[in-house]
């Protein structure tokens, strides 16, 4: 319909520009054969090979997609259940100081919420390791999911749990039979976002893990910190690509899910 | 009884492992440096019963958050990381703004494909994005190939372990935060409303002034809280951007933590960054919640 | 002008303030304004009827100035508007969803305009002053747009675009987010308006009892036409097609084959084994030409007897009887299995009602009181 002013092109194109050409520039440079980053001198995937050989990265990853996986899914458990609370609770006491706990995490800098509860665990003598970072990741991710699935759950059509209720169902079947399926795409959009906080976390990691469970994030952090290298590239990229592939089919599947739900509906007006 | 474990349980999470834990940076923040481990004194010593308690209250002062106007290294350290937060939301709202206008604009089935572009970033690794940076900005990076190449400059620039880096890495990783907020008040506008400002005498940029702009202001006020409460208390940026001159709050939390070993002075600083935190948290919250009751 | 004020389209001397010449408007491969010709004339209260779609929303915005013609050419007082954007046009335009500012008070909403043109302080407070006055609102005008009912929202958006004293109104379904009866009240109020303040007015409507309440003329669009462009009462009782006919109010529509018989008029013969209708026409049509007889519900007598000296008369059985309240309507079964309206006002109580379900009745029409339409 409306044409776009060269205005909104140029910013456009400029903008989303700036936003890749870094990304594009990293992924190109990890197929460089020579040490040297911002020198071109020919294809080549060695360095993906060195990475791959490096036990340390390895080992770091290791432990990375354990701490995801373990404090994103609790995260979801618990994030679920506060936002329930949140949004269906009613009264109840220190409410107030409840929302404020979800909510106050979402904009504590993370040197702070790192700081405290590495003076937690070091009060009552709790040794740092893969253990300690999964409560430290479950603690600030079941804040965002607690707010994806409250946001949700606003929209949600009371009566759809009433009526469950009328025709027998106890509070607890409600849930399961009736809120939750219907509430499950903000849950997994939750669950993804917790895990992505984990895989991401290099700060909070920092003061809650041990010498024994360096993440992924804590190891990269402190080889660049030396300079740019290849390997790091070539471990950027394949992070990135499976980012990319994991947005691109989700997103697929969303936009399938619609068409065909577009389909049912046209053809439900038909007949 | 199961509404009572259902509030229980995250409850208890949030007060065991968020609430305690910053009252335990609260009471370190007071205490006095030692050389022991822990570093610092007094510790609650329950065993001496009552007498313990009131040792360990008598220990406490404010000493450390005197030491931090003492040392002229914290508030420069607060005001230069307040300079750098306004300086890079401005930006990014230069940026983010034009942006967010073009993606209202342009036609309806561009949009989810534009929104996905600006949201994917997000996605990937926060640390990766910061990465990147550094092999453009470095003296023999691509940035200065490029400027050297087309002939602007003679000699590289050094633009790396400079402020001007961490003003680039915090517009760059902060984007996403500037357009999306943006873009939805942008595009809640009702296009007639332009249309009625321009039928009643307004020019194109007359309508923008008039109309857009306050239109999209809680928007944009909302982007400029979400870009500068984080940018704030950054340290992976300024860290791996910033030089030895790029003073950051954040930054000096960290040194003083791992480096010094300092925990009650490192404990002051979280508990004032904190403090300074509120007064835009507060008007964030308030922003939020009129553009809320507006749309009702 | 001065020969005939009242119905200025009557007149060829008169200069229309408005004229389409042959215009022509696509969007890519469609067409919304087919080859399209139109004068309104000055202190006109011009109505665009027609479902969606039909292009008279295209038409108002080409006024506005928010569309430009593919071809052809729209005059505004002798003068191509074509190169004139919006912001310059002597017309302003009453949005459907209003398009008040949201952030701004109603005060502030109506002196808009007045503030792009530079009027001085005083004479835009009194300007704004008077709109408030006329449109009834003085004691909201410092309230936002959201703190007023939909009606008084409706007066601002009217009050603002009447500001500026427009040479030309459009309005682009005003009433249509008002409930029934406040439209009833506020089309008056649209009529007073436009009679006190003598602007051009051109509403766009899709409700044709709005259109032809408030318009002193209607144009029916279909598919980028005007297919008619007249006074109300004439596009009611005299449509020029089948179309218009069943747009504008309930009809009947009769298929047959016209007959010029014996005298003026036409027989119809339209069904096995039943006499002819009888029916006038102004269009000529010749012997054998396929036609339609449209007849107006409330012009169709029913009685249990058949009359006298009707020039027509059928014979059916109640299928349905729809009670208005003030008004029945029967619907009537013939043989041949056609059904017709027929309409009576209800005099007496619905407990004398003279027919109920399955009676035997007869229905009769005048030869006048339908028109013949050739298809």
């Amino acid at each position: 319909m409306t044409r776009l002013s060269w205005f909104n092109v140029v910013s456009l194109t400029l903008g989303f520009a700036f936003l890749y050409l870094p990304m594009v520039i990293l992924i190109l440079f990890s197929f460089n054969e020579s040490k040297l980053v911002t020198v071109w001198a020919g294809f080549s995937t060695k360095w993906y090979g060195e990475l791959l050989q490096n036990e340390a990265f390895l080992d770091a990853a290791w432990v990375t997609l354990r701490v995801a996986v373990f404090s994103s899914t609790i995260a979801t458990v618990l994030g679920t259940m506060a936002a329930y609370v949140l949004v269906r609770g009613g009264r109840f006491f220190g409410r107030t100081l409840f929302s404020g706990m979800i909510y106050a995490p979402l904009v504590m800098p993370e040197v702070i919420t790192g700081l405290s509860l590495l003076l937690l665990f070091i009060g009552i003598g709790l040794d740092r390791g893969i253990f300690t970072i999964v409560l430290a990741h479950t603690t600030f991710s079941m804040c965002y999911v607690s707010v994806v699935v409250s946001s949700r759950l606003v929209t949600f059509d009371r009566s759809l749990e009433e009526a469950a209720l009328d025709l027998g169902c106890s509070p607890a079947e409600a849930f399961r039979l009736v809120t939750l399926p219907i509430i499950a795409p903000a849950v997994i959009s939750g669950w993804l976002l917790a895990f992505t906080l984990s895989l991401d976390d290099l700060v909070i990691a920092s003061f809650t893990s041990g010498p024994s469970s360096t993440t992924l994030p804590i190891k990269i952090f402190s080889s660049v910190r030396l300079g740019v290298s290849p390997e790091i590239n070539a471990l950027s990229t394949l992070m990135i690509a499976i980012v990319a592939v994991g947005v691109i089919i989700a997103s697929l599947a969303t936009k399938r899910a619609a068409l065909q739900r577009q389909r049912e509906e046209r053809l439900a007006v038909q007949t | 009884m199961r509404r009572f474990f259902l509030i229980a349980i995250p409850y208890g999470w949030l007060l065991v492992l968020f609430l305690i834990p910053f009252v335990i940076v609260l009471k370190i923040s007071l205490s006095d440096t030692e050389l022991a481990i822990p570093p610092y004194t007094p510790t609650l010593d329950l065993s001496q019963g009552w007498s313990g308690i009131r040792e360990f209250f008598a220990g406490l002062d404010l000493e450390n958050f005197v030491w931090l106007t003492e040392d002229d290294l914290y508030w420069k350290a607060y005001l230069s990381s307040l300079w750098i937060a306004t300086i890079s939301t401005l930006l990014t709202l230069m940026i983010g703004y034009p942006m967010a206008y073009a993606m209202a604009r342009s036609p309806e089935q561009w949009r989810t494909t534009l929104m996905m572009l600006v949201i994917l970033p997000f996605w990937t690794s926060f640390l990766i994005r910061v990465y990147a940076w550094m092999g453009i900005l470095s003296q023999e990076g691509f940035l200065n190939q490029f400027l050297l190449w087309i002939g602007v400059i003679d000699t590289p620039l050094t633009i790396l372990n400079t402020n001007t880096a961490v003003y680039i890495g915090i517009v760059y990783t902060y984007l996403p935060f500037m357009i999306l907020p943006i873009y939805a008040a942008l595009d809640r506008l009702d296009g007639s409303l332009i249309e009625a400002a321009e039928d009643l005498g307004c020019s194109r940029l007359m309508a923008f002034w008039l109309v857009t702009l306050p239109l999209s202001r809680p928007g944009v006020i909302a982007g400029c809280f979400l870009v500068f409460i984080p940018a704030l208390g950054e340290f992976v940026i300024p860290s791996l951007l910033g030089g030895s001159g790029t003073l950051m709050i954040g930054k000096v939390l960290w040194e003083e933590f791992f480096s010094n070993r300092d925990w009650p002075v490192a404990s002051a600083v979280a508990v004032v960054l904190l403090l300074i935190l509120v007064i835009p948290i507060v008007l964030f919250q308030r922003n939020q919640q009129k553009q809320q009751e507006a749309e009702q | 002008m001065d020969a005939s004020p009242l119905a200025p389209w009557e007149d060829p001397r008169a200069q229309p303030l408005i004229r389409f010449r042959n215009v022509t408007k696509s969007f890519g491969a469609f067409t919304a304004i087919d080859d399209l010709s139109l004068d309104i004339f000055e202190k006109e209260f011009f109505a665009l009827l027609g479902p969606s779609g039909c292009g008279k929303t295209t038409m108002m915005r080409m006024l506005a100035g928010f569309e430009a013609p593919s071809s052809g050419v729209i005059e505004l007082a002798g003068q191509d508007i074509a190169p004139v954007p919006p912001n310059q046009r002597a017309v302003n335009m009453m949005f459907q969803s209003y398009a008040l500012f949201p952030h701004l008070s109603i005060w502030d909403n109506i002196a808009f305009g007045l503030k792009r043109d530079k009027m001085p302080k005083h004479d835009l407070n009194e300007r704004v002053e008077a709109m408030l006055k006329l449109t009834r609102l003085e004691q909201f005008a410092s309230r936002k747009p959201h703190q007023i009912s939909g009606g008084q929202r409706q007066r601002v958006a009217l009050a603002r675009s009447l500001a500026k004293a427009p040479k030309l109104l459009l309005l682009d379904e005003p009433l249509g987010a008002l409930d029934k009866k406040l439209r009833q009240d506020t089309q008056f109020e649209l009529m007073d308006i436009q009679e006190t303040t003598g602007t051009t007015f051109v509403i766009v409507t899709h409700d044709q009892e709005e259109a032809m309440t408030v318009a002193s003329r209607v144009a029916v669009m279909d598919h980028g036409r005007i297919i008619q462009a007249d006074t109300p009462d004439r596009i009611y009782e005299t449509p020029n097609s089948v179309y218009v006919a069943d747009f504008i109010g309930d009809v009947n529509i009769i298929q047959g084959k016209a007959n010029s018989g014996e005298g003026e008029g036409y027989r119809i013969f339209w069904s096995e084994g039943q006499p002819p209708l009888q029916a006038s026409s102004s269009t000529d049509l010749s012997t054998g030409q396929s036609c339609s007889l449209a007849i107006r519900p409330e012009k169709v007598a029913i009685s249990a007897e058949r009359p006298e000296e009707a020039a027509n008369a059928v014979q059916g059985k109640v299928l349905d009887i729809a009670y208005l309240g003030n008004l029945s309507t029967y619907h009537v079964e013939l043989p041949n299995g056609l059904v017709i309206k027929a309409q009576t006002a209800n005099t007496r109580r619905i407990s004398r009602r003279s027919f109920t379900w399955e009676d035997p009745v007869w229905l009769s029409w005048t030869a006048t009181a339908g028109v013949l339409l050739a298809n």
